[in-house]
């Protein structure tokens, strides 16, 4: 049963452990993610959510342990390729430049460039439309991205690395910011990527409840350890979440999903 | 045919027709002016004539020098405002301006300057040269860990030459000074065809190999994180461009002294008429820069004709004017 599970994991991560001067911002991460599955990372500010993510891409690098990404280790893939396979959207990005939607989400189609290619092919013209029709802003095609409304520009940052066709999709809390239809809106868009394109997700998020409704698998996280890895059932009781967050909640289920769901008390 | 391909080709192809009639009209001008079709005459037909010695061994260097030196100079300022994701930096900002006139001045003060012809443009790529060098070997050893401060040292390197240049000149005789403060100030002339080709090739070659990378700079332009994760080799990408822009920058000052302002504005000009994209921002600064600095050499030199101005001070001039009327209209 485990070999069947291991051979189905477009990600396994074994082991690792990043520090900067003698601290560790992740020890010890252990996960495995199977194809078209959406993983939701929560945990408490600063607990090595978004150094997870950075840590699988390369971006920070890991001092100890393994990433295989589709059963080979992560550093046998060279550095273009690699950004065809994973994606990430990164919450940090700024939207300042003027320039217009399109030619923004061509950028995403670098990692198909060939060495002396000045102009994009018709297949990156295609893929940066057919990116523009999944997420629903073909209106917004030859707008300003500085012009754009935050929820507006978060689709276009999503747009952007889908022109990049990834087979996993990293995300760090997209729906920042956003009011409830945007962040629906946003999860409607990944569920659909998961069960459209065969696409696996990992995303971190802060609101527990909608992680609790569109992830297929949670996993906890403290101090840069995994505290409990599951289903939203078996990570969101009241005893993980006081222990993590140190805040006192009831465990409930919503009517209509009957999935999880935690509700904050106040003191 | 991509859409956008024809595009470029068609600014491309103005922006050098523009170029070409403003550097027929800066060969007819000057202190002795010659009409158009007397200046086609001449250059076909009298080739033993004054005019014709005029034109070539004055007139045209002046305009090589200054398609050279403002396209190299628009060019640095592309790469570098790109690389440090800051609109307010330009070419002199890491401190190679400075390096090259203490290089410059310190040749003067001891005469090294009368020795042979091009040893102010030596003395100029020496002091240039190992400001460059500082910059990146302290670079290499990891001491500058991120690009801000990569640029902080770089104004902090601006700061000491130019305290040392200002401690030069205190420290010179009068006439030295003079010969300092008017190198200071800019100029396109340059007496040595064989410097004046050199710059061109330099020039023209920086610009070939930057619009290679002009894509590259795009992706740059997102920041260090999103470059990384679209699959571009960042540090690798960012050392070719800022060595560029460095040997850009210094040949550029040594030969025709520190023309201010080229390298900031240019770019900001071209960008608001045609968009951010670097495949275009990059040859059109280029030609740009080329032709805004050939007219500024023109007026230089025929507002108070038979006197002539420092470029430099017409560039600021009119360069400042023309930018803030062009911001307020956009």
């Amino acid at each position: 049963m485990k070999n069947y599970e291991q051979k189905h994991a477009v990600l396994s991560v074994n082991q690792l452990s990043c520090w900067q001067s003698s601290q560790f911002q992740l020890k010890n991460i252990s996960l495995n993610i199977s194809e078209s599955c959406c993983v939701g990372i929560i945990g408490p500010n600063g607990s090595g959510k978004t150094t997870l993510l950075k840590a699988v891409t390369g971006f920070i690098p890991s001092k100890s342990g393994r990433i295989y990404y589709c059963n080979s280790p992560i550093e046998s893939y060279n550095k273009q390729n690699l950004s065809k396979e994973i994606a990430i959207v990164l919450q940090s990005t700024e939207l300042d430049q003027s320039i217009n939607v399109e030619d923004y989400i061509l950028l995403g189609r670098n990692p198909y460039r060939k060495r002396w290619q000045f102009w994009e092919s018709e297949q990156d013209i295609q893929a940066a439309e057919a990116a523009m029709r999944f997420t629903q802003i073909e209106s917004l095609r030859f707008r300003q991205i500085n012009a754009l409304s935050g929820g507006e520009k978060q689709l276009v940052r999503i747009a952007r690395a889908l022109a990049q066709d990834p087979k996993l999709f990293l995300l760090d809390e997209p729906t920042n910011h956003l009011d409830i239809s945007h962040q629906l809106q946003i999860l409607t868009l990944l569920n659909r990527l998961k069960r459209e394109k065969k696409m696996s997700i990992m995303i971190v998020l802060h609101d527990l409840n909608l992680a609790s409704e569109f992830c297929d698998e949670m996993i906890l996280m403290r101090n840069g350890k995994i505290v409990i890895m599951g289903t939203p059932k078996e990570v969101l009781t009241c005893q993980n979440i006081e222990s993590v967050y140190h805040t006192q909640v009831v465990e409930g289920k919503n009517p209509v999903s009957k999935k999880p769901y935690v509700f904050l008390v106040s003191e | 045919m991509n859409q956008k391909a024809i595009k470029w080709g068609i600014t491309f192809s103005i922006l050098l027709i523009i170029l070409f009639s403003v550097s027929l009209i800066a060969l007819s001008m000057g202190t002795m002016n010659i009409s158009m079709d007397q200046l086609i005459w001449i250059l076909f037909n009298q080739i033993d004539s004054t005019e014709y010695t005029i034109l070539m061994e004055i007139r045209l260097p002046r305009i090589l020098v200054g398609i050279a030196v403002g396209g190299a100079l628009s060019l640095a300022g592309v790469i570098l405002q790109a690389v440090f994701r800051n609109p307010l930096v330009e070419p002199y900002t890491l401190g190679i301006s400075g390096g090259a006139a203490l290089g410059v001045s310190i040749s003067i003060v001891f005469s090294l300057n009368q020795l042979y012809a091009m040893s102010l443009p030596f003395f100029g790529m020496i002091g240039a040269g190992c400001v460059i060098l500082s910059i990146y070997s302290l670079n290499a050893f990891g001491v500058i860990h991120n690009m801000q401060r990569l640029l902080l040292i770089g104004v902090m390197i601006s700061f000491i030459s130019n305290s040392l240049f200002m401690l030069i000149i205190s420290l010179s005789k009068s006439e030295q000074m003079h010969i300092i403060m008017f190198w200071t100030m800019g100029s396109l002339e340059e007496p040595n065809r064989v410097l004046v080709y050199t710059l061109l090739i330099v020039s023209l070659l920086g610009c070939m190999i930057t619009s290679i990378y002009s894509v590259d700079l795009n992706i740059l332009s997102l920041g260090e994180e999103d470059a990384f994760h679209l699959g571009l080799h960042v540090e690798r990408v960012r050392n070719i461009l800022l060595i560029m822009a460095s040997i850009l920058t210094g040949f550029s000052v040594s030969i025709s002294g520190i023309i201010g302002f080229v390298g900031l504005v240019v770019p900001h000009f071209v960008r608001l008429f045609f968009g951010s994209d670097h495949r275009t921002v990059i040859i059109a600064s280029y030609i740009t820069g080329g032709i805004f600095l050939i007219l500024c050499d023109l007026l230089a030199r025929t507002i108070i004709s038979p006197m002539e101005l420092p470029v430099g001070i017409v560039t600021g001039l009119v360069g400042g004017l023309i930018f803030i009327y062009a911001l307020v209209k956009k």
